[in-house]
């Protein structure tokens, strides 16, 4: 257990919130696949990446990442409209999936760990560019299919006296790769 | 009776979900405003009556405690119905904003039953 919660308990709520919000909002079933830890971020993105922040005495970051495909594919379902291509509604959207979700993930994680506040997302779209979270813990990553669509929902959670700064989240860095 | 609706979120998604689901739940809709945050959604009640208010809690510039504040402050709001929709299921702020005298609260995701229930009990 390094999160406080035990990963396969964290993976279990990420889980449920998804399946809540996806079921309810956009009347969609995602396929869960087997969670696994992240220690390594991957190299390169493509896609619609998104963050969210949470700080107490324990902090955190959530994270959904989909290709740009399936990130239209969501949100049309969510607002019941057809969208081809990443927009200002897609990356809305996207946050406020983004939000629900791991919101709720936040709302079960403080019921153990104490209260959280919960950042504003931050929704990021483009091509080959890296993200890093500044923390040192592995990630929870707990992937989704849809057909031949994918979706990551992910979390990493650090005791406030862990953290590399004083206080607030982990910070996180997207940067485009040459 | 039709009702004239304030939706304040600073998500554009969730006001339109939000109407999306009020006509699902067949709420007799006469005006609605949206506002993205608590600044701009004084602005409009300024200018416009409501019967109801909705609002997130987590926004920039002005929030839903502020802005929840700032209402039951004023003689011509204090009486307005205020339902807090948000992801903050913390009982903390569940307290806080009952306190300041929020009429209601929702959690996100919600449907339209939960919704048409809330509407009942306020107006």
């Amino acid at each position: 257990m390094t999160n406080g919660i035990g990963h396969e308990a964290l993976a279990q709520m990420i889980r449920t919130a998804t399946d809540d919000v996806f079921g309810t909002m956009l009347g969609m079933t995602l396929k869960p696949e087997a969670p696994y830890i992240e220690h390594v971020p991957p190299e390169h993105f493509d896609g619609v990446v998104s963050f969210i922040g949470m700080a107490g005495t324990w902090a955190g970051t959530g994270s959904i990442c989909c290709s740009s495909q399936f990130a239209c594919r969501l949100s049309g379902n969510f607002l019941m409209t057809e969208l081809t291509e990443v927009d200002e509604q897609v990356l809305d959207a996207i946050g406020e999936l983004t939000n629900m979700i791991l919101g709720n993930v936040k709302n079960e994680v403080e019921l153990q760990l104490g209260p959280m506040g919960l950042s504003i997302p931050t929704v990021i779209h483009g091509q080959n560019f890296a993200a890093r979270s500044l923390g040192r813990d592995a990630w929870t990553v707990v992937p989704f299919w849809s057909g031949e669509d994918r979706l990551e929902v992910k979390m990493c959670l650090t005791a406030k006296d862990h953290l590399p700064h004083e206080g607030g989240s982990p910070r996180t860095r997207a940067f485009i790769l040459p | 009776m039709s009702l004239n609706l304030l939706i304040v979120d600073d998500s554009a998604a969730i006001r339109k979900i939000l109407q999306r689901v009020l006509h699902q739940a067949e709420v007799p809709l006469g005006s609605v405003y949206e506002a993205g945050d608590g600044v701009e959604a004084l602005a409009i009640l300024k200018e416009n009556a409501v019967d109801l208010i909705f609002s997130d809690i987590n926004m920039p510039n002005m929030d839903g405690i502020q802005l929840l504040t700032q209402l039951r402050a004023s003689d011509t709001w204090k009486n307005v119905p205020v339902v807090m929709i948000t992801t903050e299921g913390s009982q903390a702020k569940v307290l806080e904003a009952a306190q300041l005298g929020a009429s209601g609260y929702l959690k996100k995701p919600f449907t339209p039953d939960q919704i048409k229930d809330k509407i009942a009990g306020l107006v």
